[in-house]
């Protein structure tokens, strides 16, 4: 739905879209009312726990449950004999749910039990006897490409090479990138940076581990409450794995405590189902912090090769970018959308980027985030930086000099709309914190960013109450204050309060598909939906006042939240409110609704640049940020706080994963730090006052000119920490995360001396 | 598992010497109930000392102080003598884990769940504290440094608890300092954790010195070599080169996740070198 | 290895309470799964993350890190205590406020921890305050907003 043609959003005067009002939500969260997924109970209901893997790559031989099962107080036992393999396209996703011939990763779910209280579920599974082949396992994404390593799948054959390799290896597929000729271009310029980076996986780091309480029936009707970004999906996976109907369950998102993308998909939840349905009972399943981090969906690990060329003048007139990701044992690192992303930000003629998709004994992967942008962002802005300062040019010079704008050619293929990269660096290079004196020990470091965001399923219905007041129902969850938006949005379009407006997440029997919520997708298609169901309303509420005063319905216009006659020639009547027309719907047609079921398309690329100081302290390698400010485009700022919420939370994410968070294995495959204690997520000590600056170029694809904005800020800060950790120590850092032994090591050793 | 809340040492002792499987004594349970969440410990009997008079307290005693097992560490950095006193016990401390952490979390307990990178231990190591520890046979009285004996093992035998914390009489002109390191601003475990105890003459030479050292090997060191280092001179700068020298040297530390053993040894001469320096400050009235 | 309940009479949030739980369960458990006191929560517990924040007297602890069992005889405050009736307090009044809160599961915790920190000390430095919620994990704001709503509460509460 494009940018309405009557409307400017850079001039028009929005009535309520834009404020700041208190979420809806609020008074809940505040006074410890609000659910979320471990605050649901049943009666009867049954305490579920899973037996997880103790090693990193083993063949299950077999698994006994005779004793677990005579355990009083045992319920209901599942193995990987309890689930068939239904669904071709599913198949990945049900080996993560619960091994079946190998375990691929230390925390790899092997077995469920439900039982009626924690302590006998925990006994159960003592008691539960596995036999495994221990395997030789590969942790390292560089380790698993070596030919000799070992072997996750006898049957990977490389995808995305002609001819196919004859020899299975760990590389699951090959994607490239680009346009024009890099050999060429890199003849061309005056001075090239080559150099290679690692970043450890990281998590989402959610305060909320997953839950869910499953209650299904001998008739396989089943209710499933879950915290999740995508309760729709939740419900087609796990019906599909159950064997059961889609309509049949009816899933309900709890309030979400933290999902970034690491609650798109299935963990606990089939188990949980599949535990009820055996028991005739409610199952409650609640991850432990620790399973958390071992067996969810962390990010990739890379590895990556960047080469720039520039010429004297700041032009660069080649990029090229060899990148591999490992993300698990199964095929979906999505080192595809971190090869696509690579050069996103720039106007090149000549640009390559390869990727390598590579499986390895880490748990499976799940989005964070703009996932994949982050860590090849570190790599090509380290470049740039580094290029920037060889030639003498400011470094946010260097980016206008090659900033991608309308009509540009992405790297990945469109050519570009409108975009806003251009007014963000200029803002940037304006904003007080760019000049703002240093102290010793520190250093100044700066980074762009993008984010492709995304549209998808969405449905809507929008009821006028016999009071006037509206009830907006959505199908996405709410997890950075999309309800809040969604009634500005309403009430916008509507022209009435905000309070006159309540938004309310259902569940899955109450609308259509919706998409899950991710890829920045939520303001920019619920509210492109609300929109269109809001207009749809009007349109239903101006042919119920023509009924009531009897003139055609063209007749009737719809200004500032009343129906009225379109002129003198309709007729002299008084304008009638929404509530002056819902007290008379059952004798002009029934209930009033307005609703949309929409592919929401035309999402616009969100870009960001990232300013941040640094101190370093030299005799230890510790740096603390000392200031950092977030300049993004947001087309709008429906909610502008939340906005400004997103920006700092994604920045805040960047920060730790590149100071202090990391996987740490051990040499027996295990993961070390599987809880908050050493993986280390910034503390509120840690951090300054994140400043932000909302830069709005309206988005074309959009009513209001929205984009999404809850991606792109996660994207630049690996690379602006490290820019200005380089800037503060004299160093050039290459690995992520840039922890003090890191930093010591680069400064002892003058690493990569510029 | 059973819970028992004696009100006298006698009844407590009698309860941890008792026969039957494991006993495990609950003072601040900071320690005791994350190994039971993590099933590392499984206790079949837990001892909660926090009602027998005088575990909460804190009183004079021969001119320092008697710290009773109970008192959590917030109580200890709201007193303010035994602050102004021992600071560098006090900030030591004061770093356990977070506000929510202090508010419970106990010196004796953080003593004798004998972590190498137990915080308040090297400070309390270089206050030259000794524990009061009641067993079967009455009381004896161990200096901290010979309690732990090895990461989770202490010189306890069965039956006995540590029951207070002595903190000697402080001469003027004294003064200590607590530094650790670690790589966010709080909530970490130390990596490298340095207690610095001195005490200087009217010409401000420094006559006595202790050094504690955390996180360096396999239980905290008393140093004796830094503290040379340090005795005799004016705590200048050669004396701290020496002092950093003397506590890298002692360093018998590990590779694992939280971090090297090179970047331990580097960082212990830095930390003892800045807490030094913050010492001799407190000593001299600043 | 049998269990034997304990029996606890204790006090939250000024209301006389009795239960009967586990040795070994914790005060977070009791708070959440026997007296439907669900603001509390679990976000790691081992003592990490701030999620389970309660007052024993007053003090400041994680309830992860306590036994229902040592409850007894002591005053307990969560977060369902904090309002006044339908009187909110002006901390939760300036976490809505000022966007303080984006999921929202962090906040219990913050507001508890805030609460006593404003308790013990009026007129807090932002460095004070930083360092006084130390212990509380936010992954959604980067603390900016939790910090500036704190010290908006805090001016408003020095006033009177």
């Amino acid at each position: 739905m494009p940018l309405d043609s009557n409307l400017d959003p850079a001039t028009h005067k929005f009535n309520v879209v834009g404020t700041r009002p208190v979420r809806p939500d609020g008074i809940d969260k505040v006074t410890g009312r609000a659910k979320f997924g471990a605050d649901a109970v049943a009666p009867g209901m049954l305490i579920g726990k899973v037996l997880r893997s103790p090693h990193a790559h083993a063949k299950i031989k077999s698994i006994d449950v005779s004793k677990a099962a005579k355990l009083p107080g045992v319920k209901a036992i599942v193995t990987r004999d309890d689930f068939k393999e239904r669904e071709p396209s599913l198949r990945d996703v049900l080996w993560n749910v619960m091994a079946r011939d190998k375990v691929f990763y230390d925390g790899h779910a092997v077995a469920a039990v439900a039982a009626t209280s924690a302590s006998v579920a925990r006994k159960a599974l003592k008691l539960i006897k596995v036999d495994y082949e221990i395997l030789p396992h590969v942790t390292d994404v560089d380790e698993a490409m070596k030919p000799g390593a070992p072997l996750l799948h006898h049957d990977m054959i490389t995808g995305g090479i002609d001819p196919a390799p004859k020899k299975a290896s760990n590389v699951a597929y090959r994607h490239e990138f680009g346009h024009g000729d890099v050999e060429a271009g890199f003849k061309q310029a005056d001075v090239i940076v080559e150099r290679s980076f690692k970043t450890e996986a990281t998590h989402q780091g959610y305060i909320e581990p997953h839950a869910c309480l499953a209650n299904v029936g001998p008739d396989g009707q089943g209710e499933l409450w879950v915290c999740t970004q995508g309760h729709y999906m939740i419900r087609n996976v796990s019906a599909a794995l159950l064997g059961m109907d889609v309509a049949k369950l009816r899933v309900t998102p709890s309030e979400i405590g933290g999902g970034f993308g690491g609650k798109t998909t299935v963990f606990i939840e089939p188990l949980a189902l599949a535990l009820s349905r055996k028991a005739n009972r409610p199952v409650k399943m609640v991850m432990s912090r620790e399973e958390v981090f071992r067996a969810t969906g962390p990010t990739a690990a890379s590895s990556m090769d960047i080469k720039i060329g520039v010429k004297k003048d700041g032009r660069i007139t080649a990029g090229f970018a060899d990148i591999r990701f490992t993300g698990g044992p199964f095929v979906g690192s999505l080192v595809d959308m971190g090869a696509m992303s690579a050069f996103a930000a720039y106007d090149l003629e000549n640009c390559k980027a390869v990727g390598h998709d590579v499986v390895s004994n880490r748990p499976k992967l799940a989005a964070y985030r703009a996932p994949s942008a982050p860590m090849v962002a570190f790599g090509v802005e380290s470049v740039l930086d580094e290029l920037a300062k060889k030639i003498g040019m400011d470094p946010i010079d260097l980016r206008l000099k090659n900033a991608a704008k309308e009509g540009t050619k992405s790297s990945y293929g469109p050519k570009y709309n409108r975009i806003g990269l251009i007014e963000c660096l200029q803002a940037a290079k304006k904003h007080p914190n760019y000049t703002a004196p240093l102290g010793p020990n520190q250093g100044r470091g700066m980074a762009a960013g993008f984010w492709f965001n995304f549209g998808g399923q969405t449905a809507v219905s929008l009821n006028v109450h016999i009071d006037g007041t509206v009830a907006l129902t959505v199908g996405t969850v709410d997890i950075g204050g999309s309800r809040a938006s969604m009634c500005l949005i309403a009430a916008e379009e509507l022209g009435v309060p905000y309070e006159q407006v309540r938004t309310v997440t259902a569940d899955t029997s109450s609308l259509g598909y919706n998409d899950i919520t991710e890829g920045s997708r939520t303001t920019f298609s619920t509210g492109m939906a609300t929109i269109e169901a809001a207009r749809d309303c009007i349109g239903k509420l101006c042919g119920r006042a023509a009924k009531i005063w009897g003139i055609p319905p063209e007749a009737v216009v719809w200004e500032k939240g009343y129906a009225k006659p379109a002129g003198a020639n309709a007729g002299n009547f008084e304008p009638l409110s929404l509530a002056d027309i819902a007290k008379q719907a059952a004798t002009t047609g029934g209930p009033i609704a307005g609703h949309s079921e929409i592919n929401a398309e035309g999402a616009g690329v969100s870009f960001a640049v990232h300013l941040c100081d640094a101190e370093v302290d030299k005799e230890t390698g510790r740096a603390l940020v000392k200031r950092y400010t977030v300049i993004q485009d947001a087309g709008k700022a429906i909610h502008p706080s939340y906005v400004e919420g997103q920006y700092q939370g994604g920045a805040a994410q960047g920060i730790g994963w590149a100071i202090n968070e990391g996987y740490i294995y051990g040499k027996d495959g295990r993961l070390q730090n599987p809880g908050f204690l050493d993986y280390r997520i910034p503390v509120c000590s840690d951090l300054p006052m994140i400043d932000t600056h909302i830069v709005e170029v309206p988005n074309p694809g959009h009513p209001y000119g929205v984009r999404g904005v809850g991606e792109t800020s996660i994207v630049p800060p690996l690379a602006a920490v490290a820019n200005a950790i380089s800037a503060a120590a004299s160093v050039r850092m290459t690995e992520i995360p840039m922890s003090p032994p890191v930093v010591l090591k680069a400064i002892e050793s003058n690493g990569h001396k510029k | 598992m059973r819970y028992e809340a004696p009100t006298t040492v006698n009844a407590a002792v009698k309860l941890l010497a008792g026969k039957s499987g494991l006993a495990k004594v609950l003072a601040g349970g900071t320690d005791l109930l994350v190994q039971m969440k993590t099933e590392r410990v499984e206790p079949d009997l837990v001892v909660d000392v926090k009602r027998i008079p005088g575990m909460r307290d804190i009183t004079a005693k021969s001119g320092g102080f008697r710290v009773g097992a109970a008192v959590s560490s917030a109580e200890l950095g709201e007193h303010k003598a035994l602050k102004k006193a021992w600071p560098g016990v006090v900030e030591a401390a004061n770093l356990i884990g977070s506000h929510q952490v202090q508010g419970r979390a106990t010196i004796v307990g953080n003593l004798c769940n004998a972590s190498p990178a137990a915080d308040s231990v090297p400070a309390l190591v270089a206050a030259g504290a000794v524990a009061v520890v009641a067993g079967p046979k009455g009381k004896r009285s161990v200096p901290v440094e010979k309690v732990a004996t090895g990461p989770g093992k202490t010189s306890l035998k069965k039956g006995e608890f540590v029951e207070a914390i002595l903190l000697p009489k402080r001469p003027p002109k004294s003064g200590d300092a607590y530094l650790r390191f670690i790589p966010r601003t709080e909530m970490d475990i130390a990596v490298v954790g340095v207690g610095v105890n001195l005490t200087l003459d009217a010409k401000g030479v420094c006559t006595a010195a202790r050094v504690g050292l955390g996180a360096v090997a396999a239980q905290v060191l008393l140093v004796p070599e830094a503290a040379k280092a340090l005795i005799g001179s004016k705590v200048d700068d050669a004396a701290l080169d020496a002092l950093a020298a003397a506590c890298s040297a002692a360093c018998r530390p590990i590779d694992d996740k939280r971090g090297t053993k090179e970047f331990r040894i580097k960082v212990a001469g830095v930390l003892a070198r800045r807490a030094a320096a913050i010492a001799l400050q407190r000593a001299k009235g600043k | 290895m049998t269990m034997s309940r304990v029996h606890v009479s204790t006090t939250v949030n000024g209301d006389a309470v009795e239960y009967l739980c586990e040795a070994d369960e914790t005060l977070l458990d009791v708070l959440r799964d026997r007296l439907g006191l669900t603001g509390a929560k679990e976000g790691c517990g081992t003592g990490d993350c701030g999620a389970c924040s309660v007052t024993i007297d007053g003090r400041l602890v994680c309830s992860c890190l306590v036994l229902g069992a040592e409850a007894e005889g002591h005053k307990i405050g969560t977060v369902e205590g904090i309002a006044n009736g339908d009187k909110l307090h002006p901390l939760q009044r300036k976490f809505l406020e000022h966007a303080a809160l984006q999921c929202g599961i962090c906040t219990p915790g913050f507001l508890v921890a805030a609460k006593a920190l404003l308790d013990h000390n009026p007129n807090p430095t932002e460095t004070e305050i930083r360092f006084g919620l130390a212990g509380n994990l936010c992954r959604c704001t980067g603390y900016d907003k939790i910090v500036r709503a704190v010290q908006a509460a805090a001016a408003e509460m020095r006033k009177g």
